[in-house]
């Protein structure tokens, strides 16, 4: 397959192979699919492989509040540039999406940082303990639910 | 039979803690390395004690509130920081910066990166031992923070850039003594190259040192100078200029080998084309204003934006979600320092102590951006 | 002038002579006297020699150095000394309580014991032996100890690592440096420290050893444990190597000895490679200090301009290198030294 086709003609791919799991994402600024998180793996593996979007530009989540958290992913290559969001919607009570670590080496810091800051599991992470917070520490600070408390009482 | 299989001679592995409080790990970094001999049979990245919380206070700033924070994430390198933050929330919210305005950006870009590049480079020449050339590097590196303190009345947190533009103009003495300080460079070159580059021990230390194969060092994720001293030409400002990049003459440097050697002479081929890039700025800055209308409260539409730079050490990125208030809904900060960081390990294999020291060095993190 | 110190010592002597003392005592009485005016000397330039680096150093990197307490700054060691003098003694709890102390004042002692054969003026050598240069290779390699000492003692891996790279560093440097002096002994015919001050009468040896003294330069600084082979105490690596657990006075006395030994070297250095304590116009004894400061000028500017060598790359320098030209140049010599006498046999 074509390395180096536009994004307009990745995401009609990724499109029609998964019409169901798959969704563009409206009115964005910047291109974005979401995608169920059972085909996540197959759909990254798919980028990196045969559509040459193979860098892990980026890897975090956002806590949407009641909606549950969202997984997202950016992925990018440089010749030509191109970058496409890659979303996935995590349940709250069941936060668990696959770790990409077998795919990029970079994902491994950034899913244990996303792990130390919403607590969601990446499946498949060699290891997933907190990063930047002390092991000690309660609760995961990032999620909207999070209260702060002032330090000094 | 090997020394190691004797009965009556038992060696033993050694675990060390080097951090957080070590002189070479550049901040409150700490590694827990697995010693036989001097030898690096594993090494572990502890992080995580400079942790201020960046991205959750960030949702109780409003977006001009936050200009002040990014300063103190790699702190070598404020205005690169601010840079991205800034033309990410512009993105978001479509603004167009006047010319002036992006000229003086890049201006202050350039020089950032040059003062972090000096950052780096001397203490890169501290951390194998020489004290002298630490001195001359930082003796530069000061020009370059007296011209921040000009204009913007801060050397290391200048919270110079702003929504829509800069701060303040350029004072009048600005552009003589910019102009003095790139016309003491090439000699400043000259130096490093006879003290530091030249140098028979330095050459020795740092040639093949601390190399990872490309395909390795691009599925970690690393990016900026130490990815291109591996031969990958990848440099944003050329592969998606963001302001007015586009409009500059310069070249990216690349060099072959990834060692810890090319790490060092990179940064000093990338220093002169910041070099070249001021020219070209100076020579075409327009008059006009520095900041565009922007609303006095600013509140971007519903949306999200993940915006990059070419930062001085790799690729810094900006994730913004804004839910239509004047505070961000969740703004992340993909740090290069952090990605570089977990490459470290596999690097530092099979070598000994003191290479370990100097490829810390010369992955060049900040410990305010690796922990945020 | 040039008699000076010489006259002391004599006059001191006579005025113990007088006092009816037997011989054996006043001998006894005027080696504590040496010892008090070495001691003297070397603390005296000990502390200018801190500043010495110091400022010596900022000049080299374009800063100013010490310029507030005193004159130029000149005080600044003192103070620091008084302030070292004013620190708690810290031990680890987890240290080897004897040895950790102990190695302290150590390595202060065979720092302190070169200076027996040193000649800082002509007929200032406390005790001129007949073996003296043998006397200060065998007393300066005993300081290997101490080190290991500290660094075993201290408890801490850091020190360890440290004692370790010294032991490794020094007793391998220790080759080198002594198979240098030998061309130069070879020349003079003798090991006695003022034979060979005469035999330099005409020309000095670094005219006629210039490869020796390269290579004492070169094993002397890894000796002394300076840039560029300050591996052991390696501050970027291991933070103070052996002396990581030190602090106050002790730590005082290891920053002491590394001074006393740089002075110790350089000496030695004048006396067999200078010409020694002697020149014309000023006072041998200032003479000498002249060039003990050349030579601690040197080292110093060394320190101040390379980076610090691996260890592996030390080890290798001296094993594969530096050992074998050392042989190399006894050999050179001993030949040159059998056509110069054919040569004179001719003549005749």
């Amino acid at each position: 397959m074509d390395k180096h086709m536009s994004l307009d003609e990745v995401i009609a791919g990724l499109q029609a192979k998964y019409p169901e799991q798959l969704e563009v994402v409206e009115d964005s600024l910047q291109p974005a699919v979401r995608v169920k998180s059972d085909i996540l793996l197959k759909v990254m593996q798919e980028l990196k492989e045969e559509y040459g979007l193979d860098f892990l530009a980026d890897l975090t989540a956002v806590d949407l509040g009641d909606e549950g958290f969202r997984a997202i992913n950016h992925v990018m290559s440089w010749k030509p540039y191109r970058m496409l969001r890659v979303e996935v919607d995590v349940p709250k009570n069941r936060p668990r999406v696959p770790s990409l670590t077998d795919l990029w080496a970079a994902a491994n810091v950034q899913e244990r940082e996303a792990f130390d800051m919403f607590g969601i599991i990446y499946e498949g992470h060699p290891k997933l303990t907190r990063i930047l917070l002390s092991d000690n520490f309660e609760g995961y600070p990032l999620r909207k639910d999070f209260k702060i408390t002032s330090r000094r009482k | 039979m090997s020394l190691a299989d004797d009965k009556f001679l038992r060696t033993e592995e050694l675990t060390l803690n080097m951090g957080p409080q070590h002189p070479s790990t550049h901040g409150v970094y700490r590694a827990i390395l697995t010693l036989d001999g001097e030898y690096i049979k594993g090494m572990e990245n502890v992080i995580g004690y400079l942790h201020r919380g960046m991205e959750k206070l960030a949702e109780a700033r409003t977006y001009p509130q936050f200009i002040p924070y990014p300063d103190r994430l790699d702190y070598a390198a404020g205005m690169l920081n601010e840079l991205g933050y800034v033309q990410a929330v512009e993105k978001l919210m479509g603004i167009e910066v006047p010319e002036r305005a992006e000229y003086i950006r890049i201006i202050m870009a350039e020089l950032q990166r040059m003062a972090s590049h000096m950052v780096m480079l001397g203490s890169y020449a501290l951390d194998l031992g020489g004290y002298t050339p630490w001195m001359y590097f930082f003796r530069d590196r000061e020009k370059i923070l007296d011209l921040f303190e000009m204009a913007s009345g801060a050397r290391m947190t200048p919270c110079y850039m702003r929504i829509g533009g800069v701060a303040e103009d350029l004072p009048p003495e600005f552009l003589p003594q910019l102009r003095k300080f790139m016309d003491s460079m090439p000699a400043s070159f000259e130096e490093y190259d006879n003290i530091v580059t030249g140098n028979e021990i330095f050459i020795a230390r740092t040639k093949g040192v601390g190399v990872l194969p490309v395909e390795k060092l691009l599925s970690y994720g690393v990016t900026g100078p130490n990815l291109r001293a591996a031969g990958v030409d990848y440099d944003l400002r050329k592969v998606a200029p963001y302001g007015i990049y586009d409009r500059f003459e310069f070249d990216v440097p690349v060099y072959e080998n990834g060692d810890c050697f090319d790490r060092f002479v990179i940064r000093i081929a990338e220093m002169k084309q910041s070099l070249r890039i001021l020219e070209q700025a100076i020579k075409d800055l327009p008059e006009g204003p520095i900041k565009a209308k922007v609303p006095r409260v600013i509140k971007p539409p519903k949306g999200e934006v993940y915006h990059q730079i070419e930062g001085s050490k790799g690729v810094l990125g900006y994730y913004v979600v804004s839910d239509e208030t004047n505070k961000p809904y969740r703004l992340h900060i993909h740090g290069p320092s952090f990605i570089n960081l977990g490459a470290l390990p596999d690097m530092c294999m099979d070598l000994t102590l003191q290479d370990v020291i100097a490829t810390i060095a010369s992955i060049d993190f900040i410990l305010g951006e690796v922990d945020r | 002038m040039e008699n000076l110190f010489v006259n002391i010592s004599g006059a001191l002597r006579g005025w113990f002579t007088g006092m009816g003392l037997p011989p054996m005592a006043v001998e006894a009485i005027m080696a504590l006297v040496f010892l008090v005016a070495i001691l003297a000397f070397v603390l005296l330039n000990v502390v200018y020699l801190v500043y010495l680096e110091r400022k010596l150093s900022a000049y080299m990197q374009q800063r100013l150095g010490p310029n507030r307490v005193g004159p130029r700054g000149l005080f600044q060691t003192l103070l620091d000394v008084l302030k070292l003098f004013g620190k708690e003694d810290i031990i680890p709890n987890a240290a080897d309580r004897w040895v950790f102390r102990l190695a302290a004042i150590l390595v202060m002692v065979p720092a302190i014991m070169a200076f027996a054969v040193v000649p800082f003026g002509q007929g200032m050598i406390a005790v001129d032996l007949n073996i003296g240069i043998f006397y200060f290779v065998a007393v300066s390699s005993t300081a290997t100890i101490a080190f290991l000492m500290a660094g075993w003692g201290s408890n801490n891996k850091w020190a360890l690592l440290g004692g370790m790279r010294t032991v490794a560093q020094m007793v391998s440097y220790e080759l080198p440096m002594v198979l240098s002096l030998l061309g130069v002994v070879m020349l003079a015919g003798s090991l006695r420290i003022s034979d060979i001050m005469a035999a330099q009468k005409t020309v000095w040896f670094v005219v006629l050893q210039p490869v020796a003294f390269l290579i004492y330069l070169v094993a002397s600084t890894a000796e002394l444990n300076r840039q560029p082979f300050d591996l052991p105490e390696g501050e970027q690596e291991l933070t103070a190597g052996p002396f990581t657990e030190y602090s106050g006075m002790r730590y005082a006395l290891f920053f002491l000895a590394e001074y006393t030994n740089m002075i110790a070297v350089s000496a030695i250095a004048a006396t067999l490679f200078l010409g020694g304590p002697q020149g014309p116009w000023l006072p041998s004894w200032l003479w000498f200090v002249i060039k003990v400061y050349v030579m601690i000028g040197i080292y110093m500017w060394f320190r101040w301009t390379f980076p610090r060598i691996r260890m592996d790359h030390l080890l290798a320098f001296n094993w594969k290198f530096l050992v074998p030209l050392s042989l190399a140049n006894v050999l050179v010599t001993g030949i040159g030294l059998e056509i110069y006498k054919w040569f004179q046999t001719i003549r005749w």
